[in-house]
C-alpha cells in the first residue's frame, strides 16, 4: 500500500530552487495521437478500420493489413503485468532525479503489449488496468493500476507526476464574488490544498456569499481584479512563489449578441475579463509557475480556465460572451506552449449553461456550481488538459467533433427556433 | 522442405581485423572505420583505390553513409552497401557480400564497422534510436536498451526460473576470457561474488550485465577463395547462413530470436549438427540474450538455457568454448562494431590466428547476431557456421 | 486702457501674491484616480460606469527606454466628477449642456458649503431640507444666485465599502430631498451643487419623487453637479471660490477633474 504523502517541509530559503527538467518529448505525429486521448482521460489504441487490428505503438500502416486507414479507438485498459524492472540509472535528466522509477511490460487483454509505468502497489505478475496520462512534457504515456484501488494511491510518487492533485498544494481561485467560487474553495479545502486565496475583486460592495467563502477552513480572501493590471502584479509579488495551482475562474457575462446590444461596452468588458484577464494572470503568475515546476511536492502543477464550451461555436443568444471565450480558448493554447518548459498542465474545463443570474431564463440542464468544482477537481486529479461538464458541453463537442460547420448551421437553427 | 540453398563455394573470409577499443574518444566514426580499413586493407596487400566493394555499419556516421565514406576515404568500389542492423550488421554483411563474390559482381569486399564514444553521444543516440523507442520506450524512464533488457531478462527468469547465479556464470567466463584479450577494455578479474554484489542499474540487471560503451572498430574481407589463396591469407569457409527480421511479433514478450525460426536450416546446409560446433560466439549485449541463442541455435531446448550454463564450462580451454575473446561484455561495445565482434573473433579462431585467445583445435565455429532494439525486442537475428583448417 | 482694465490687472496681480504668501490657501478638493476608487453600482443588466485603470505604455525599458507612460481608461464619471445637464434625460435638450459646450466662465465661482456631517454621523441616509437651507442662510446670509452649492457630510472621510454603504436595498448616503434642490434651484439660482458622496443624490435616491431629484431637476435647470468631492471641511461656509474645470470631451456628459478652492487664509 502507498504511504500516505507527508506534508512538504517549508522551503529552505537557501536551496535554489529546482530547474524544472522533463521527460522526452520528441514523439511521431501517429503516437501525438495518445496525448490528444490522454488529454481526456481517454485509454485509446490505434485500430485497423480495414482488418480490426489493434496497434502499438503507433503506426502510419497496419502491421496485419498494411492498411493505412488506422482510427483511434477507445480500448478496454485492462491487462496484466508480464515483466518489470526499476530503472535506477537513466540517460535522461529528469528521470535521473526521480528514480528509482518503476516500469513494466503490460499485455493488454485486447492484444498488444505495451510499455507503462507501473504504480508502487502493482504486485509482481498481478492484473492492471491501464490510464493514458499527460506526463511533465505534455505527452500521453501509459501507467499501470492495481484493480483495486487503496487509500493512499494518488500518493504515489511516479503517479502524481502525471497528476496536478491539489492535496499539500497551495491554490489561487480568482473572483470571490463569483457565484461558484465557494463550492470551487470547498471542492479544493475537501482535496487537501493548503491554502486556498481567493482573489477579492472590488472589496468596496459587498456580496452575499463572503461570510460562506471566508468560513471555508484554509481560506484566505485576497484583492484581486483580473481587470487591473497593478492589482494583479501586486498579488503575484506576494504569492505567486507558491501559487501552485491558479483556477482562472473570473468570467464577465451578459447575454446578447452583436445587433441586440448595439454597443461595445459590454464587450469590452467581456473581453477585460475573459481574455486579457487571462492574459494578465499569465503575465503575473506564469514566470513562477513555470519556474516552480519541479519544486517537490507542492510544486507548481497546473493552471486552470473554467471556459463556455461556445467558445468552440457560437451561441447566437450570447454571441459576444461567446467570441470572448473563442479568444480565451485560443489563448490558453498559447498558454500551454509557454507553460510547456515547466511542466506545468494546462486544464480547460468548459461548460455549458451554469445555474447563475445570468442563465436564469435558459431550461436545464445547467451546471450546478457544485458540479462544476467537482469536475476541475477531479480533472486535477487525473492530470487532464481538457474536461467537458455536462450534458451540454459533452453533447456540444461531440457535435463539434462531427463537423464544426455542421454546429454553426445547428447553432443558427437553434437561436432562430428560440426567436 | 524448403528449396535447397546454393552452398557458398568459392567465397571465403580474410583478414580479421579489430582496432583496439577505447573507452572515449575524441575522434569520429570516419576516423575508426579509416583505421579498421586501412589495417584490413594492408593485410591482404590490397591499395584503397583499388578496393573493389565495401560495406559499412555505424551508428555515429551521421550525417554520412557509406556513400559519402568512398569520398571521404577516397575509394572507388563498383559494390557498396550500409548496412543498419547493428548487431546483426556483421552476419548481414557477410551474407550479401558472399553473393555477390560468388556471383562476379565484386572480387573482393571489405566489410567494416565502427563507431566513436565521444561523452554524450550515447544519451544521444538512445532519445532518437527508433521511432517506436522514441514514442514508446524511450518516455519510460529513459532506461535505455538496460531497461528494455531487463524487462525481457525479468519476464525469462519468472518464466524458467533463471536466477542471476545463471547469468553471472556467462559474465565471468567471458571475462576469464578477455583477461586473455590483450585488447580488451575489462582488464580486472570478475568472481560471481563480485558479478553479484554489483549495484543494480535497472532491476534485475546490474552493473555487470551491462557492456560498456567503447569507441572502436572491426573489419574482414570476403573474397573469392583463389585470391585469397594466391594472396596466401588464412581464410575461413562460409558453410551456412540464415537471417530473419520481426519474428514472432505475436510473442506478448521477448523470449526467443528468429533464430529459432531457421534453425534447422542452418545445421542441414552446412550438414552440421551441434555437435560439430568447436566454440559459439553469439551477440551478448545483455547475458540473457546469450542464454537465449544458447537455445535458439539448438544447443539446449527452450528454458532449459539456465541448467546448459550450470552444466558447461564456457571458457576458452572449456567444453563449451564460447565468446572467446571476452565478447562485448568484457570488450566493450564499439557500437555496430558490437555486430561484427564475434564474426571477426570466429574467422581468427578458425584460421588458427587468434594467439592468446585461441581455442585448441577449432575448426568449426558457429556466429550469431542479434540487433535493434526497434521498440521492446530485437528485431534483426541470423547466424552462420564458418569452418577453416585450424592451427 | 480703462480703469476697469487696470483694476482687474491689480486684481489678478494681488491675487497671485496672496497665493504665493499663503494668504489665499489653494485647497484640492479631489480625490486620488485610484483603481480601487468606488464608482456607482447600477443594476448588472444596466451598462456599468467604467473603473479607473491604467495601463504601463513603457518604463524606461525596451517598451520605450527614455520614458514611462500610461494608458488609462475610464468613465466621465469616474472619481471626482463634473456632472453636464445633458448627463440627465431632463438635461438633454439643454443648449451647450454637454462639457465642451458649457462657457468656460462657469468653471470659476463662489461657493457656499452647508454642513451636514454632524446629521450625516448620526444618520446614514441623512437629508438636507429646505429648513436646514433656511437655518444656514440665516447664519451666513441668503445664497447668491450664480453660486455652487456644496454639502458636506465628511463622507469623503470614508474607506472601502463604507464609502457606497452598499446593502440588499441598495446604498445607504446622505443627499437632499427633492424640495432642498428644488429652493436651491428655483428660488435661489444656483449654478451647481456638490457633495462628498458618489452621487449629487442621497444613496436611496432613486425612491424619491422624482427619482435622483438632484439629477433630475438640477440638469433640467441646466445646472451642474460635482461628486465624490474632498476636504470639504477645509472650506468656510461662504466666501471660498472654487476652480473646476471639466476635460473638454466633445458631447461630454461629464469628465473626471482636478477640483480647487482659493480659500481666503487667516489673515485676509
Amino acid at each position: 500500500m502507498t504511504d500516505p504523502l507527508s506534508p512538504p517541509p517549508k522551503k529552505d530559503p537557501q536551496k535554489r530552487t529546482r530547474v524544472p527538467a522533463l521527460p522526452s518529448g520528441m514523439r511521431s505525429r501517429a503516437a501525438l495521437g495518445l496525448a490528444v486521448a490522454a488529454a481526456e482521460g481517454r485509454f485509446m489504441l490505434q485500430g485497423c478500420e480495414a482488418c480490426g487490428a489493434l496497434q502499438y505503438p503507433p503506426r502510419d500502416a497496419c502491421s496485419t493489413c498494411l492498411s493505412v486507414d488506422l482510427k483511434w479507438r477507445d480500448v478496454e485498459p485492462t491487462g496484466q503485468l508480464i515483466a518489470e524492472t526499476t530503472v535506477r540509472t537513466s540517460t535522461s535528466v529528469y528521470f535521473r532525479e526521480r528514480t528509482p522509477w518503476r516500469v513494466g511490460s503490460v499485455k493488454l487483454d485486447a492484444g498488444p503489449s505495451v510499455m507503462a509505468h507501473v504504480h508502487g502497489d502493482v504486485a509482481r505478475e498481478a492484473a492492471v488496468r491501464l490510464i493514458n496520462r499527460l506526463d511533465k512534457s505534455g505527452q500521453g504515456v501509459f501507467f499501470a493500476l492495481p484493480v483495486d484501488g487503496s487509500a493512499n494511491m494518488a500518493d504515489d510518487p511516479q503517479l502524481r507526476e502525471l497528476t496536478a492533485d491539489p492535496k499539500f498544494r497551495r491554490v489561487l481561485i480568482t473572483d470571490a464574488r463569483n457565484e461558484n467560487s465557494v463550492a470551487l474553495a470547498k471542492a479544493f479545502a475537501d482535496a487537501g490544498a493548503t491554502t486556498i486565496f481567493v482573489g477579492e475583486p472590488e472589496g468596496w460592495r459587498p456580496y452575499p456569499h463572503r461570510a460562506a467563502l471566508a468560513a471555508i477552513a484554509n481560506v484566505a480572501i485576497v484583492p484581486l481584479d483580473v481587470t487591473d493590471t497593478q492589482s494583479v502584479t501586486e498579488l503575484a509579488g506576494e504569492i505567486g512563489g507558491k501559487t501552485d495551482i491558479l483556477v482562472n475562474n473570473a468570467r464577465f457575462i451578459r447575454p446578447g449578441g452583436i445587433m441586440d446590444r448595439g454597443d461595445t461596452v459590454f464587450a469590452r468588458d467581456e473581453f477585460e475579463t475573459n481574455v486579457l484577464g487571462l492574459m494578465r494572470l499569465a503575465q503575473a503568475f506564469g514566470p513562477p509557475m513555470r519556474n516552480r515546476g519541479a519544486d517537490g511536492v507542492n510544486s507548481a502543477a497546473a493552471w486552470v480556465n473554467i471556459l463556455s464550451v461556445y467558445a468552440y461555436a457560437n451561441m447566437p443568444a450570447y454571441g459576444v460572451f461567446s467570441a470572448s471565450n473563442a479568444a480565451a480558448l485560443s489563448l490558453s493554447q498559447c498558454l500551454r506552449a509557454e507553460m510547456a518548459p515547466g511542466g506545468v498542465r494546462v486544464l480547460n474545463v468548459y461548460t455549458g449553461p451554469t445555474e447563475d443570474e445570468w442563465h436564469q431564463p435558459l431550461p436545464p440542464p445547467k451546471v450546478a456550481p457544485s458540479a462544476l468544482a467537482r469536475s476541475v477537481v477531479a480533472g486535477l486529479k487525473d492530470g487532464l488538459e481538457d474536461v467537458y461538464v455536462g450534458d451540454v458541453a459533452k453533447d456540444l463537442i461531440e457535435r463539434w467533433r462531427q463537423g464544426p460547420k455542421l454546429l454553426e448551421r445547428e447553432m443558427i437553427a437553434e437561436a432562430g427556433e428560440a426567436r | 522442405m524448403a528449396r535447397a540453398r546454393q552452398a557458398y563455394d568459392g567465397v571465403v573470409l580474410a583478414a580479421p581485423t579489430t582496432i583496439p577499443y577505447q573507452r572515449f574518444s575524441t575522434e569520429t566514426a570516419h576516423w575508426w572505420i579509416a583505421r579498421a580499413l586501412a589495417e584490413c586493407l594492408k593485410t591482404a596487400g590490397i591499395r584503397p583505390a583499388e578496393l573493389d566493394g565495401f560495406a559499412v555499419s555505424s551508428f555515429s556516421l551521421f550525417p554520412d553513409t557509406a556513400v559519402g565514406l568512398t569520398q571521404h576515404l577516397g575509394l572507388t568500389p563498383r559494390w557498396l552497401d550500409h548496412i543498419p542492423m547493428g548487431g546483426a550488421s556483421g552476419i548481414a554483411a557477410l551474407r550479401r557480400a558472399a553473393r555477390a563474390v560468388q556471383a562476379g559482381d565484386v572480387d573482393v569486399v571489405a566489410c567494416v564497422a565502427g563507431d566513436t564514444n565521444q561523452v554524450d553521444s550515447f544519451r544521444r543516440m538512445l532519445s532518437s534510436f527508433s521511432r517506436f523507442a522514441q514514442d514508446a520506450s524511450y518516455p519510460y524512464g529513459a532506461g535505455g536498451p538496460n531497461a528494455s533488457f531487463a524487462l525481457l531478462t525479468d519476464h525469462y527468469m519468472q518464466k524458467f526460473g533463471a536466477t542471476r547465479e545463471d547469468f553471472g556464470r556467462i559474465c565471468v567466463a567471458q571475462r576469464d576470457n578477455a583477461l586473455k584479450n590483450p585488447h580488451a577494455v575489462m582488464k580486472a578479474p570478475l568472481t560471481l561474488d563480485q558479478y553479484l554484489s554489483a549495484r543494480m542499474i535497472s532491476d534485475p540487471i546490474a552493473l555487470f550485465d551491462c557492456v560498456m560503451p567503447v569507441a572502436g572498430s572491426e573489419a574482414f574481407l570476403v573474397m573469392r577463395e583463389d585470391d585469397a589463396r594466391a594472396a596466401g591469407l588464412p581464410h575461413a569457409h562460409i558453410r551456412s547462413t540464415i537471417e530473419r527480421h520481426n519474428a514472432f511479433p505475436e510473442d506478448a514478450i521477448q523470449m526467443r530470436g528468429g533464430w529459432a525460426m531457421d534453425i534447422d536450416e542452418l545445421y542441414a546446409m552446412a550438414d552440421a549438427k551441434s555437435d560439430d560446433i568447436d566454440l559459439l560466439q553469439t551477440y551478448d549485449d545483455y547475458p540473457v540474450i546469450s542464454m537465449m541463442q544458447f537455445e535458439d541455435l539448438g544447443f539446449c531446448a527452450k528454458g532449459e538455457g539456465p541448467e546448459f550454463v550450470r552444466g558447461k564450462d564456457l571458457t576458452i580451454d572449456g567444453d563449451f568454448p564460447h565468446n572467446t575473446s571476452g565478447g562485448q561484455l568484457s570488450a566493450g561495445q564499439a557500437g555496430a562494431a558490437g555486430g561484427y565482434i564475434g564474426l571477426v573473433e570466429a574467422i581468427r579462431q578458425v584460421t588458427g590466428t587468434a594467439g592468446p585467445t585461441q581455442v585448441a583445435g577449432a575448426r568449426t565455429a558457429m556466429v550469431s547476431g542479434f540487433g535493434m532494439i526497434n521498440y521492446d525486442r530485437g528485431v534483426c537475428s541470423n547466424a552462420a557456421i564458418i569452418s577453416g583448417a585450424g592451427a | 486702457m480703462n480703469a476697469v482694465d487696470i483694476k482687474s490687472a491689480d486684481l489678478l496681480a494681488q491675487m497671485a501674491g496672496a497665493i504665493a504668501s499663503g494668504s489665499i490657501e489653494v485647497v484640492d478638493l479631489t480625490h486620488t484616480l485610484d483603481q480601487d476608487f468606488p464608482v456607482i453600482i447600477l443594476p448588472p443588466e444596466f451598462g456599468q460606469c467604467a473603473r479607473f485603470r491604467m495601463e504601463e505604455i513603457s518604463a524606461y525599458d525596451h517598451r520605450g527606454p527614455a520614458w514611462k507612460w500610461h494608458n488609462i481608461s475610464l468613465c466621465e464619471h469616474t472619481g471626482t466628477h463634473f456632472d453636464a445637464p445633458s448627463h440627465w434625460i431632463s438635461g438633454r435638450d439643454i443648449p451647450n449642456g454637454n462639457v465642451d459646450e458649457i462657457p468656460v466662465d462657469r468653471f470659476v465661482g463662489p461657493v457656499c458649503v452647508i454642513d451636514c456631517s454632524a446629521g450625516a454621523r448620526q444618520n446614514e441616509d441623512f437629508e438636507l431640507t429646505p429648513e436646514i437651507i433656511l437655518d444656514w442662510e440665516k447664519s451666513h446670509g441668503p445664497i447668491p444666485a450664480d453660486s455652487w452649492v456644496l454639502m458636506r457630510t465628511d463622507w469623503s472621510k470614508r474607506r472601502g465599502a463604507h464609502y457606497l454603504n452598499m446593502r440588499d436595498d441598495g446604498p445607504h448616503s446622505p443627499g437632499p430631498t427633492p424640495d432642498a434642490i428644488r429652493l436651491l434651484v428655483e428660488e435661489r439660482g444656483i449654478r451647481g451643487f456638490g457633495t462628498e458622496t458618489v452621487g449629487t443624490d442621497a444613496g436611496q435616491g432613486m425612491h424619491y419623487t422624482p427619482p435622483y431629484p438632484a439629477h433630475f431637476i438640477l440638469h433640467g435647470a441646466g445646472r451642474y453637479g460635482l461628486q465624490c468631492l474632498n476636504n470639504l471641511d477645509r472650506l468656510p461656509p461662504t466666501g471660498a471660490v472654487i476652480v473646476a474645470t471639466p476635460l473638454k470631451i466633445k458631447k461630454g456628459t461629464g469628465s473626471p477633474l482636478r477640483v480647487i478652492a482659493l480659500v481666503p487664509g487667516k489673515d485676509a
